[in-house]
C-alpha cells in the first residue's frame, strides 16, 4: 500500500507535465484550426488506437528507436553527465549497421541482422567513448564535444553513403535497401498488429526491435541498481569528490558510462535502418535525427528511470502518430508538427522547470546549513 | 511590551518516519544569549530553520513582542529582523567581503551601486562589534574564522536584532571561539537577542544566560545557566548521569605503521602547503597534528589520503612506498579516513544510509558478488553499524544521508571508517558536531583501535580532544612541524605558543 503510494508520488510530476504539455499543444489548436480543436485533440490522445492493432503496432515500432536513445541519455545522466549526443551516435551506428546489412551478405540466416546490429551498437559506442575520453583526458565539456561529434557524424555519414557505390541509392538520395536476411524479424508481432482490409491484412512495421529495446532497458535497469559497477557510476554521477575518496577510477567511469550511452544510441540507428525495403532508409540530407533529440524528452520525462524512459518512449510515440492521423481533420502538416513538438517539449520542460524549482527550494532548505552538499 | 522578543510556542514539526519537533515552546528574552542543547538528531536545527523560515511547522505559533507572525521563507524572517549564521556559510566565494556583506540588499542611485555608503556602514559595525575583516579580499583568500565575521555582518548589516548560530564554534580555533564568545556578549548587550546552538557545555557556561534543553524532539525544560552545571544540562540532554572521563591504557609501542619522509605537498600559492614533513606513526600509537586552521593539517591528511599530489618526498604504509598509489590501493592496504569536509568526500548525499556505510567496501567480498552488490548483506551491514553507533535517522537504512542530522552524518563516517578494521585511521576533526555523549562514545572507540594496535593519526583543533586521546602531539605551523611532544610534556600554553609560531624549534 505504502509502495504504491510512494510510486504514484514519484510518477506524478511526469503526469502533471504531460498534462500541460497536451493543453499547450490544444492551445495551438484552438488558435489554428478552432472548429476541430475538440476532435483533433482526441485524435490526438487516441494516438495508435486511431486505427486498431495497426496503429498500435505503429506506436511501438515508433517507440522503438526513443526508448534507446532515452535510455542513452538517462544513462548518462544517471552518472553525471548531459549526453546530447545521441543523435550523432545513432546516425554513425545506423550507418554501420547498413553497411554491414548491405554488404555481408556472405553471414547466414539470423546471423545477419544480429552482427548488422551489434556493428551499429559497437559505431555508436565509439562514437559515444569519443566523448568520454575527451571529457576524461582533456577535460572537454561533454555537451560541447557531443553536439560537434553530431555534425562531424552527420556529415560524414552523408560523405561516406554517397562516395559508397554499394551504399547510395542515387535516384532516390539515400541509402540502399539492406539484404533481407539483415531486416530485423518480425518475430510474430506481424500476427497480433494488423488491420484486416477484405482479405488483406494490413501489417504494422512493428518488429523485434521493441522486445530488443525494452530488454535492454530491464538490463541497463538492473547494471545501474544491482552491480557494484553502477554504484559507481551512480557515486560520481551524484558526488565526485565521495566518489575519488571511495577509490573510484573516474576517468574509467566517465569514459564507459559515455561508451555505454553511445552504444545504446547506435543500437537505435540499427533497429531503424535494419527494415525490409519498404522502411526507412538514411536520406542524404543535413537534419540531425531528431530521435536522438527526442530521447532527451524521453529521459526526462521518464525521471531518467529505465522502466520509465519505456513507457515516456511509448507515451511520444502514441502521440506522435496520433498526430499523423490530424491530417484527416484538415489540419497542416506543418502545423502537427508544431502541435506534436510543442506536446513533447512542453511536457519535458515542465519536468525541467520543476525540477529547477525543486532544487532551488531545497537549496534554500540547505541554507539550514545542516544539509548544505559540496557543490 | 512583555518581557519576549520571540514566543515559539507548542510547535511540532513532522518529517517522513519521524517527529523532529513534538510541541516545543522557547522565550527568547530581547538582550539574552539564549542557548538550544540536544543530542545530534534532537530537532535543534529543525526548530530554529523554523523560525527562519525554511520550514513551516505542522502546528504550533510563532509571536514576535506579542504579536502572531508568519514565517513563510527568510524574507519573511528577515523583514522581522531575525537573521542566521548556518553552520556551513552561504557566501559567494568569487565575491568580495563587501560584495557579500550586502548582496541582496544593494543600495543603488539610478541603477548603479553605491559602495561608499555600504562600505562606511560596513566598516563602523565591523569597529562597533570587533569583527575584523577586509572588505576588498576575496571569500575564497580568507580564513574560516574571517568567513563567519562575514556572516556575522551580514546579519548586522540587515539590522536583524535576533541572530540565530547554528553550531557556529564547530569550524573555529579556540581562539577564534574565544573571540566570537566576546562579539556575542557585546551584541546581547547591545540589546541584541541570541538563539545559540553548541554541543559544548563549556561554552554555553561562558556565554549564555539561559538554556533549552531538547531532547528525542521533546523540550526537557529552561534553565538559568547561571545555577546549572555542567553535568546537569548534560543529564537533562540525556535523560541519565554521564561519565566524564575515560580510561586510557598503557599500549606498547609496535612497528611503524605510516612514516613520513619529507613531505612537500604544493599550496594554492607559491609556498608549499606542507613543507618537508617527516613523521611516524606506529601501531598502537596516536599521534596528533595541531596547529591553528590553515597551517597545512588539511593538505597533509589529503596527501596521505592519496586526494592530494604529492609534490615530493615519500609516503611509506607498513615499508611500502604509497606516495603515487591510488586511493583504492591505500584503501585495500588498510587505509581508512575520516575527511575533513564531510559533505564533499564524506557522504554522497543522495545515497541513502545503507549506501553510504559500504561506500569504502561495496566491492570487497561481503558485499559483492560477480559484480553484483548483495544488497541484503548491505543493509545487515548498516544495521549493524547503525546500532552499534546510534546513527539516528527518521528511516533506518533507508534514510537519505542528506536528510539526517549534521551529527549523525558525522556518526555515520565514523561508523564505516572505524568498521574497514584498517591498519592506519586518519581522523579529521572526528568529533566535529557530535554531542557530548556521541564524542565520549567515539573517543573510547578510538582508544580501542589504539588498543589493538591500530595506528591512530589525529587532526583536531579541540586541544580537550587533543590531550584526551594522542600520545604524541606534533604541532605544524605555515606548513612546518615545529614541534613534537609527548603528550604529558605539552600543556595548552606550550602547544598555545608553537601553534601562533612564537615559540620555534627543528624537530
Ligand atoms: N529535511 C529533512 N527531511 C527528513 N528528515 C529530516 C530533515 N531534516 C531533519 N530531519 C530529521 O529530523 C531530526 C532532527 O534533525 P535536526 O537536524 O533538527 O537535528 P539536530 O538537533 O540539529 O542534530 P545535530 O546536533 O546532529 O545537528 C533528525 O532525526 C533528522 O533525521
Ligand atoms: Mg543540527
Amino acid at each position: 500500500m505504502n509502495k504504491i503510494k510512494k510510486w504514484l508520488l514519484s510518477i506524478s510530476p511526469s503526469l502533471i507535465a504531460i498534462l500541460s504539455g497536451v493543453f499547450a499543444g490544444f492551445i495551438i489548436m484552438l488558435i489554428s484550426n478552432p472548429a476541430n480543436a475538440f476532435s483533433g485533440l482526441i485524435v490526438i490522445l487516441k494516438g495508435g488506437w486511431n486505427s486498431g492493432m495497426k496503429g498500435v503496432g505503429q506506436v511501438l515500432y515508433f517507440a522503438t528507436p526513443i526508448i534507446l536513445t532515452g535510455l542513452s541519455v538517462g544513462f548518462a545522466f544517471k552518472t553525471g553527465m548531459f549526453n546530447i549526443g545521441a543523435s550523432g551516435q545513432l546516425v554513425v551506428g545506423a550507418l554501420a549497421s547498413i553497411y554491414v546489412g548491405i554488404n555481408w551478405t556472405f553471414l547466414p540466416g539470423h546471423l545477419h541482422w544480429i552482427v548488422a546490429m551489434l556493428m551499429g551498437t559497437l559505431a555508436g559506442m565509439v562514437w559515444g567513448m569519443l566523448v568520454g575520453l575527451l571529457k576524461a583526458y582533456r577535460n572537454v565539456n561533454e555537451v560541447i564535444s557531443a553536439i560537434m561529434l553530431n555534425y562531424i557524424g552527420m556529415y560524414g555519414v552523408n560523405y561516406l553513403i554517397k562516395s559508397s557505390n554499394s551504399m547510395y541509392d542515387i535516384l532516390r538520395n539515400q541509402t540502399a535497401n539492406v539484404a533481407a536476411s539483415a531486416a530485423i524479424p518480425k518475430a510474430g508481432l506481424d500476427n497480433i498488429f494488423y488491420n484486416l482490409i477484405g482479405k488483406f491484412k494490413d501489417v504494422s512495421s512493428v518488429n523485434a526491435g521493441i522486445i530488443i529495446a525494452v530488454v535492454v532497458a530491464i538490463i541497463i535497469h538492473i547494471l545501474l541498481n544491482r552491480t557494484t559497477f553502477g554504484y559507481e557510476l551512480k557515486a560520481c554521477g551524484h558526488n565526485r569528490y565521495a566518489s575519488q575518496y571511495a577509490g573510484v577510477n573516474e576517468n574509467r567511469a566517465i569514459i564507459l558510462s559515455m561508451a555505454i550511452a553511445g552504444a545504446l544510441s547506435g543500437m537505435a540507428g540499427a533497429l531503424m535502418f535494419l527494415a525490409p525495403p519498404s522502411g526507412m532508409h538514411i536520406h542524404v540530407q543535413e537534419v540531425l535525427a531528431p530521435q536522438g533529440f527526442n530521447g532527451i524528452a524521453v529521459a526526462l520525462l521518464g525521471l531518467s528511470h529505465p522502466i520509465g524512459i519505456i513507457f515516456a518512449a511509448l507515451f511520444i510515440a502514441h502521440i506522435t502518430v496520433g498526430g499523423g492521423y490530424l491530417q484527416s481533420l484538415r489540419y497542416m502538416r506543418e502545423i502537427i508538427d508544431i502541435i506534436i513538438g510543442l506536446i513533447i517539449y512542453f511536457s519535458a520542460f515542465s519536468l525541467l522547470m520543476r525540477n529547477i524549482v525543486l532544487r532551488a527550494t531545497r537549496k534554500r532548505k540547505q541554507y539550514a546549513g545542516e544539509e548544505e552538499a559540496g557543490v | 511590551m512583555g518581557e519576549y522578543i520571540i514566543e515559539m510556542l507548542n510547535i511540532t514539526k513532522d518529517f517522513p518516519g519521524i517527529r523532529a519537533n513534538d510541541n516545543i515552546s522557547l522565550q527568547l528574552k530581547k538582550g539574552e544569549i539564549h542557548a538550544l542543547l540536544g543530542e545530534n538528531g534532537a530537532g535543534k536545527s529543525t526548530l530554529m530553520s523554523i523560525l527562519f523560515g525554511l520550514y513551516k511547522p505542522d502546528a504550533g505559533r510563532i509571536l514576535k513582542n506579542g504579536k502572531e507572525v508568519n514565517i513563510n521563507d527568510p524574507n519573511d524572517a528577515n523583514r522581522l529582523g531575525i537573521g542566521m549564521v548556518h553552520q556551513h556559510f552561504k557566501l559567494v566565494h568569487n565575491f568580495t567581503v563587501l560584495e557579500n556583506i550586502i548582496l541582496g540588499v544593494e543600495t543603488t542611485e539610478r541603477g548603479v551601486l553605491k559602495m561608499g555608503a555600504a562600505r562606511d556602514k560596513v566598516v563602523e559595525l565591523s569597529e562597533r562589534y570587533g569583527l575584523k575583516v577586509e572588505p576588498d579580499l576575496l571569500i575564497s583568500d580568507i580564513t574560516v574564522g574571517m568567513q563567519q565575521r562575514v556572516e556575522i555582518l551580514k546579519m548586522l548589516y540587515r539590522d536583524n536584532e535576533i541572530l540565530i548560530f547554528d553550531e557556529p564554534t564547530a569550524v573555529l580555533t579556540p581562539q577564534e571561539i574565544e573571540e566570537l564568545m566576546l562579539v556575542m556578549r557585546g551584541m546581547a548587550d547591545e540589546g541584541k537577542s541570541i538563539l545559540f546552538i553548541t554541543h559544548k557545555l563549556e561554552e554555553i557556561k561562558k556565554v549564555a544566560d539561559r538554556c533549552t534543553v531538547l531532547r528525542k524532539g521533546k523540550m526537557v525544560a529552561t534553565v538559568p545557566v547561571a545555577t546549572t552545571t555542567v553535568e546537569e544540562m548534560a543529564e537533562m540532554m540525556v535523560g541519565r548521569k554521564m561519565r566524564f572521563t575515560i580510561d586510557k591504557d598503557e599500549v606498547s609501542l609496535g612497528k611503524p605503521v605510516l612514516s613520513v619522509d619529507n613531505l612537500c605537498v604544493k599550496g594554492a600559492h607559491e609556498k608549499n602547503a606542507v613543507n618537508n614533513v617527516s613523521f611516524d606513526v606506529h601501531e598502537g600509537e596516536i599521534v596528533c597534528i595541531v596547529g591553528i586552521d590553515g597551517n597545512g593539517q588539511s593538505e597533509l591528511a589529503y596527501a596521505i589520503a592519496g586526494l592530494m599530489d604529492v609534490a615530493s618526498g615519500s609516503i611509506k604504509f607498513m615499508g611500502e612506498d604509497i606516495s603515487r598509489a591510488t586511493v583504492r590501493t591505500r584503501n585495500d592496504l588498510g587505509l581508512a579516513h575520516i575527511p575533513e569536509d564531510r559533505y564533499k568526500y564524506g557522504l554522497v548525499l543522495d545515497f541513502d544510509l545503507q549506501q553510504n556505510l559500504a561506500l569504502k567496501n561495496y566491492y570487497a567480498p561481503e558485499l559483492q558478488n560477480r559484480g553484483f552488490i548483495n544488497y541484503p548483506a548491505v543493509r545487515e551491514q548498516a544495521d549493524m553499524l547503525i546500532e552499534k553507533f546510534d546513527i539516528r535517522s527518521a528511516q533506518g537504512a533507508d534514510t537519505m544521508a542528506r536528510s539526517m542530522s549534521g551529527g549523525n552524518q558525522q556518526k555515520a563516517i565514523i561508523a564505516r571508517e572505524i568498521n574497514a578494521d584498517p591498519k592506519l585511521l586518519i581522523a579529521v576533526q572526528p568529533t566535529r558536531g557530535l554531542d557530548v555523549g556521541a564524542m565520549m562514545y567515539i573517543h573510547e572507540q578510538l582508544l580501542q583501535q589504539r588498543k589493538e594496535g591500530k595506528a591512530i593519526l589525529l587532526i583536531s583543533l579541540e586541544l580537550d580532544e587533543v590531550f584526551q586521546l594522542s600520545d604524541r602531539i606534533l604541532v605544524i605551523y605555515e606548513g612546518n612541524i615545529v614541534a613534537q611532544l609527548a603528550a604529558k610534556d605539552a600543556t595548552p600554553q606550550l602547544l598555545g605558543l608553537y601553534m601562533a609560531g612564537s615559540k620555534g624549534e627543528s624537530a
